[in-house]
C-alpha cells in the first residue's frame, strides 16, 4: 500500500489556491452525468451533498436517523472558529493554522490544517447568508468568545446550540435540492458495504432499517461522512446511533485507517451513575472560565459534603500544576489531571469518579444573576439529570469520550486508499492530529463538505468517462449483496442468550480502561487477550428477537457492536505501536518527571495507517512521514 | 442511596402500520430514580430480549435533548410531565414507586407508526423542502458581516430557531396541527434581512405542503407551546398567519419570458 499525501508544490499560503487551478473541471453540462452517494448527513454530509447538487450533479444522501436533521453534529455546544479577526486581536489564517497544529501536538498534516484555516472564513459567511442566527452585539455585527487553545477571540456561536444552528442551515440547504429533485435522500438507512470493483469505489450496499429490505446503489464516487468511532467506549458524549460500522467495511474494502488510538477525552462531562448509564453528557468547556475544579486534599475527607471541607484541605490541582492557563488548561491535559486524582483516591462523588468544578468564588464576584445569565441553561440540564442545584454545591464532573480524531486515511483531496472513495469531517483523521481543539471540529466539517470537496471530487471525476458506471446487476454489486445478507443472518441466527448491549459495555469497559486516557504496554496488552475474547463470546451467545425484515433495534446495535469489538483491537495495537505520548494519546511509560506527555519526534512524527489484510491475519502498519515546515516542532507547554 | 421504583407500564405495541396495536403490561423493577425514562426502558428491554420477547422500538438517539428523535406520549402528555424537558432528558425521580405509566406513540394521521412507539415524520422534512430555506448556493455570500443585523432580530430568530423538529406540538394538538413547527421556521427566517426576498413565497409553499401533510389546522387550544420541550412561542403562528394574509393578497404568478440572450 502506497500513501501519497499529493500534497501540491509551493509555499503554504498557495498551495490550496494553486490547486484549485490544477484541478480538472467537469463541463457544467456533463455533471448531471455524474452521480455521486453521501453517506451521512451531518455538517461534512449534508454540506456535501447540497453542495455536490447545487453544482449539478446527480447525489444520493443516505442516514441512519430518521431525518438528516438529527446528525450528532447537532449536539454540539460552544462555537465553530474562523480566523476573520473582527475582533482586532491579531488573529490570521496563520494563527488559527499554527494553533491547530500545535494544538494537535505536532501530528497532524501541515497543508490541510492551513486549507482548514483558509476556508474557515467562507464557512461563517456561507452560514450567516443561510440565515444561522449566531451571536451579535449591540451594534449588529457578529459576537465572538475564547475557547481553550487560543490566545484571540474567534469562536462564532449561537447560544449554547451552534452545532444544531449550523446543522439546520446545512440541513435546510439540502432539503432545498431534495426539492428540487437534486437530491435522493434515504433516511433509515445504514451503510454496511462499499462496492469495489478493480480497487475503485463503485457504490454501496445499504439495508432499509423500516422493511430490513437490502439494496445497491452504484454511482462514479462515494462520500463517507459518518462521524467517529467514539461509542467503542460504550459510555460517550456520542449520540446511541453513532456507529464505526461504514468506516470498517470500508477498511475491509482496502481504505487505510489512521491513527486510530488518537480519541479525545473530554474532561467536563457529568459522572457515571450506575450501570444503567446508556451514555454520558457533557458540560461545555465554557464552564471553566468561571468554575474552579478542585478535590480534597486527604482522603479521609472525600466522603463529607463540599461545604464541610474548609478552603485549606482543597486541592485546586490544575491551579496548582498549571499556573498560567490553570482551569483553562487543554482537554488532554485536564483529562489526565482528573484521573490522577481519582487513582489516588481522591475523587468525590457516591462513586469517587468524579471531581468539583466550583462556582462558589464566581457566584461570591459577579452574583448568581450574572452566573445564570451566562450558564443558566447548562445549570438547568445538569440539575435535570443529577438532581443537584449547581448554584448551593459545586458540580461534579469526570472525563468522557468525546471526540476521534483518528479515522480513515485519505490524502490532500480527502480521498482514501481507495479511489473514488472520500472521507470527510470526523470520520477522516486528517486535520486535528492527537488532539483536537475546542470549536474545531464543526469548522473541519463544514469545510470539508461546502469548500474542499465540491473542488476536489470534480478533479477525480473529470478522469471518469461519463456513463461508465457499473450496471446494477454487476458480479460486484451481487456479492456485495449477498455479503451483508450473509452477515445479518449470521447476526440473527446464534440463537444465544445476551443482549448486543451487555457485550458493547463488556468491551466499552476494557477499553476505558486500558485503552483510555492512560495507556500502557502491560494494559494494551492484556486489551488485546480480551477483546478477541469478548468477540468469541459474542458470536457463540448473541441473542436478536424478532426478525431481520422490519425494524429490528437489536439486530442494528448488534452490527454495530460486532464493528467495535474489531475497531477496539485495531485502537489498542496502534496505541501499543505508538511508543511516545502525544496528545489524547497518553503512554504512561513517556511523560516527563511532572507526568506530562513525552513525545518521540525522532521516531513517531507521522502518521500510522493500517492496512486490512483479511479476517484472522495481522494488520500492517504503514506511515507518512510528515513535515513541519512552518510550526516548528517545539513542546507544548501550558506551565 | 434513594428507593428504587417498582412500576407497571402500559406500552403500545403495534407491528406496522397495517396492523392494528394493542396496550401490553410490563414491570419495571427495581428503577434507579437516577435513571433517565429511556434508560429505564433499556432496562426493560433488555429484560424482554433475555427472555426471546421482541423489546419495545422507540426512537432515540443524542439523549441530550436536542436532536428530536425521542418522541412519546407518557401519560397522556408528550414528552412527559416535565414542562421543557424531552423524553431523555426526563429522570425516574419525576415518578413515585408503584406508579402506573402509560406509553404511546405520537398519535397523528400525517405521522404513521412505523412499530411501536416509532412513527414516521417525513412529512416535516417535506415541509422544509419546500421552502425552510434561504436559497443560498455555496460560495456566493458576502462577508459575514457587510450586513448588520440588529441584535434583537437575531436573538428572536434564535428563539424560534431553537425547535428541535420532534413533533411533540403536534401529538399535543387536538387537530393534529403542525403550525407550530411551521410557524418557528417562518420566524426563524423571517426575523432576519437574509430571510426577506423569499419571505411571501416561502410561507405560501410551506402552508401548502403542510395541508397537503393532512396536519390539521390550528384553533388556539395551546396544548403545542405547553408541550415543547423548546419553548416556541403560539405567537410564531400569529406572525405566520400575518405573513401567509399578505403573501396571499399579493401574490402575482412568476412572469415568463426573461433569461432571452
Amino acid at each position: 500500500m502506497e500513501l501519497n499525501a499529493r500534497i501540491p508544490d509551493g509555499p503554504i499560503d498557495k498551495k490550496w489556491e494553486k490547486h484549485k487551478f490544477d484541478l480538472k473541471l467537469v463541463n457544467p453540462a456533463n455533471k448531471r452525468k455524474y452521480k455521486v452517494l453521501v453517506v451521512g448527513s451531518g455538517l461534512a454530509g449534508g454540506a456535501a451533498a447540497a453542495s455536490l447538487a447545487e453544482l449539478g450533479y446527480e447525489v444520493e444522501c443516505f442516514c441512519y436517523q430518521d431525518s438528516p436533521r438529527r446528525a450528532h453534529s447537532i449536539a454540539a455546544q460552544g462555537g465553530i472558529n474562523a480566523a476573520k479577526n473582527y475582533q482586532n486581536d491579531g488573529d490570521s489564517v496563520y494563527r488559527l493554522f499554527y494553533d491547530t497544529v500545535k494544538g494537535g501536538d505536532f501530528r497532524a498534516r501541515e497543508a490541510n490544517v492551513h486549507r482548514l484555516a483558509e476556508v474557515s472564513n467562507n464557512i461563517i459567511d456561507q452560514c450567516v447568508a443561510q440565515g444561522v442566527p449566531f451571536a451579535r452585539e449591540y451594534g449588529g455585527l457578529l459576537d465572538n468568545r475564547s475557547f481553550g487553545g487560543a490566545q484571540v477571540s474567534r469562536t462564532f456561536y449561537a447560544r449554547g446550540q451552534t452545532g444544531q444552528q449550523l446543522l439546520i442551515g446545512a440541513y435546510q440547504a439540502l432539503e432545498r435540492q431534495i426539492g428540487l429533485g437534486k437530491v435522493k435522500m434515504f433516511p433509515r438507512h445504514e451503510m454496511l458495504e462499499v462496492i469495489v470493483v478493480d480497487g475503485v469505489a463503485k457504490g454501496i450496499v445499504v439495508r432499509d432499517m423500516v422493511t430490513g429490505e437490502v439494496t445497491s446503489h452504484v454511482a462514479d464516487a462515494v462520500c463517507l461522512a459518518t462521524g467517529g468511532y467514539g461509542n467503542v467506549f460504550y459510555l460517550s458524549t456520542n449520540a446511541k446511533g453513532c456507529n464505526g460500522t461504514a468506516v470498517w467495511r470500508a477498511y475491509k474494502k482496502g481504505a487505510a485507517f489512521a491513527n486510530p488510538c488518537f480519541t479525545q477525552i473530554h474532561p467536563t462531562c457529568i459522572p457515571v451513575t450506575g450501570d444503567h448509564q446508556s451514555k454520558l453528557t457533557l458540560m461545555s468547556e465554557s464552564l471553566r472560565n468561571d468554575g474552579r475544579i478542585w478535590v480534597p486534599k486527604r482522603k479521609e475527607d472525600c466522603g463529607k459534603p463540599a461545604s464541610q471541607i474548609p478552603e485549606e484541605d482543597r486541592d485546586y490541582y490544575l491551579e496548582r500544576k498549571y499556573p498560567s492557563y490553570g482551569n483553562l488548561a487543554p482537554r488532554d491535559v485536564s483529562s489526565r489531571a482528573a484521573k490522577q486524582v481519582c487513582d489516588e483516591g481522591r475523587g468525590v462523588g457516591p462513586t469517587r469518579l468524579g471531581v468539583y468544578l466550583d462556582f462558589s468564588d464566581a457566584i461570591n464576584r459577579l452574583g448568581a444573576n450574572k452566573i445564570e445569565e451566562k450558564y443558566g441553561n447548562l445549570f438547568e440540564m445538569y440539575e435535570r439529570i443529577t438532581d443537584e442545584n449547581p448554584y448551593k454545591t459545586p458540580m461534579r464532573i469526570f472525563p468522557a469520550s468525546h471526540y476521534t480524531m483518528g479515522g480513515l486515511w485519505v490524502d490532500y483531496d480527502l480521498m482514501s486508499t481507495i479511489p473514488g472513495l472520500f472521507v470527510l469531517g470526523e470520520a477522516n483523521f486528517s486535520d486535528h492530529g492527537a488532539n483536537r481543539l475546542g470549536a474545531s471540529a464543526l469548522m473541519q466539517g463544514l469545510a470539508d463538505g461546502y469548500f474542499v470537496i465540491p473542488y476536489t471530487i470534480g478533479g477525480y471525476l473529470a478522469g471518469i468517462k461519463p456513463g461508465t458506471r457499473i450496471k446494477a446487476d454487476d458480479p460486484a454489486v451481487k456479492a456485495a449483496e449477498q455479503a451483508v445478507t450473509d452477515r445479518t443472518d449470521k447476526l440473527m441466527s446464534i440463537g444465544g442468550k445476551e443482549t448486543p448491549t451487555h457485550f458493547h459495555r463488556e468491551l466499552g469497559k476494557v477499553m476505558w480502561e486500558m485503552c483510555g486516557m492512560g495507556r500502557n504496554e502491560a494494559g494494551l496488552k492484556k486489551a488485546l487477550e480480551l477483546i478477541p475474547q469478548i468477540r468469541e463470546e459474542f458470536w457463540k451467545n448473541l441473542r436478536i428477537p424478532g426478525t431481520g425484515n422490519d425494524v429490528n433495534q437489536s439486530l442494528e446495535a448488534a452490527g454495530r457492536v460486532a464493528d467495535f469489538l474489531e475497531i477496539g483491537e485495531l485502537m489498542c495495537l496502534d496505541a501499543l505501536e505508538r511508543r511516545e505520548s502525544c496528545g489524547g494519546h497518553f503512554r504512561e511509560e513517556w511523560q516527563t518527571e511532572e507526568g506530562e506527555a513525552l513525545r518521540d519526534d525522532e521516531n513517531f512524527a507521522h502518521v500510522a495507517a493500517w492496512e486490512y489484510k483479511g479476517e484472522g491475519q495481522a494488520p500492517v502498519r504503514h506511515t507518512e512521514q510528515l513535515a513541519f515546515e512552518n510550526v516548528h516542532l517545539a513542546t507544548r507547554s501550558y506551565k | 442511596m434513594s428507593k428504587h421504583l417498582n412500576l407497571t407500564l402500559h406500552v403500545w405495541r403495534q407491528k406496522n402500520a397495517k396492523c392494528d396495536g394493542k396496550f401490553v403490561e410490563y414491570p419495571a423493577e427495581n428503577i434507579s430514580p437516577d435513571m433517565s425514562f429511556l434508560e429505564m426502558l433499556d432496562v426493560v428491554n433488555e429484560g424482554l430480549i433475555r427472555k426471546g420477547e421482541e423489546p419495545i422500538t422507540f426512537d432515540h438517539d443524542c439523549r441530550e435533548g436536542i436532536c428530536g428523535t425521542c418522541s412519546m406520549v407518557i401519560n397522556g402528555r408528550p414528552h412527559g410531565p416535565r414542562e421543557r424537558t424531552t423524553t431523555c432528558q426526563l429522570h425516574m425521580r419525576s415518578f413515585k414507586d408503584g406508579d402506573s405509566i402509560t406509553l404511546e406513540p405520537w398519535r397523528a394521521e400525517a405521522f404513521p407508526v412505523i412499530k411501536d412507539l416509532m412513527v414516521d415524520r417525513g412529512a416535516f422534512d417535506r415541509i422544509i423542502a419546500a421552502g425552510g430555506f434561504i436559497s443560498v448556493p455555496t460560495g456566493s455570500p458576502q462577508d459575514a458581516n457587510a450586513l448588520p443585523i440588529p441584535k434583537q432580530s437575531a436573538d428572536l430568530s434564535m428563539d424560534a430557531a431553537a425547535c428541535i423538529g420532534c413533533g411533540a406540538c403536534v401529538a399535543a394538538c387536538p387537530n393534529a396541527s403542525a403550525m407550530l413547527f411551521v410557524s418557528a421556521k417562518i420566524s426563524h427566517l423571517g426575523h432576519l434581512p437574509q430571510g426577506q426576498p423569499e419571505r411571501h413565497i416561502r410561507v405560501r409553499d410551506m402552508i401548502a405542503q403542510m395541508d397537503a401533510e393532512e396536519f390539521g389546522t390550528c384553533t388556539n387550544h395551546g396544548e403545542c407551546e405547553a408541550a415543547c420541550p423548546k419553548g416556541i412561542k403560539m405567537e410564531n403562528i400569529a406572525r405566520m398567519n400575518r405573513d401567509f394574509i399578505k403573501a396571499s393578497l399579493t401574490y402575482r404568478p412568476a412572469t415568463s419570458g426573461g433569461g432571452v440572450g
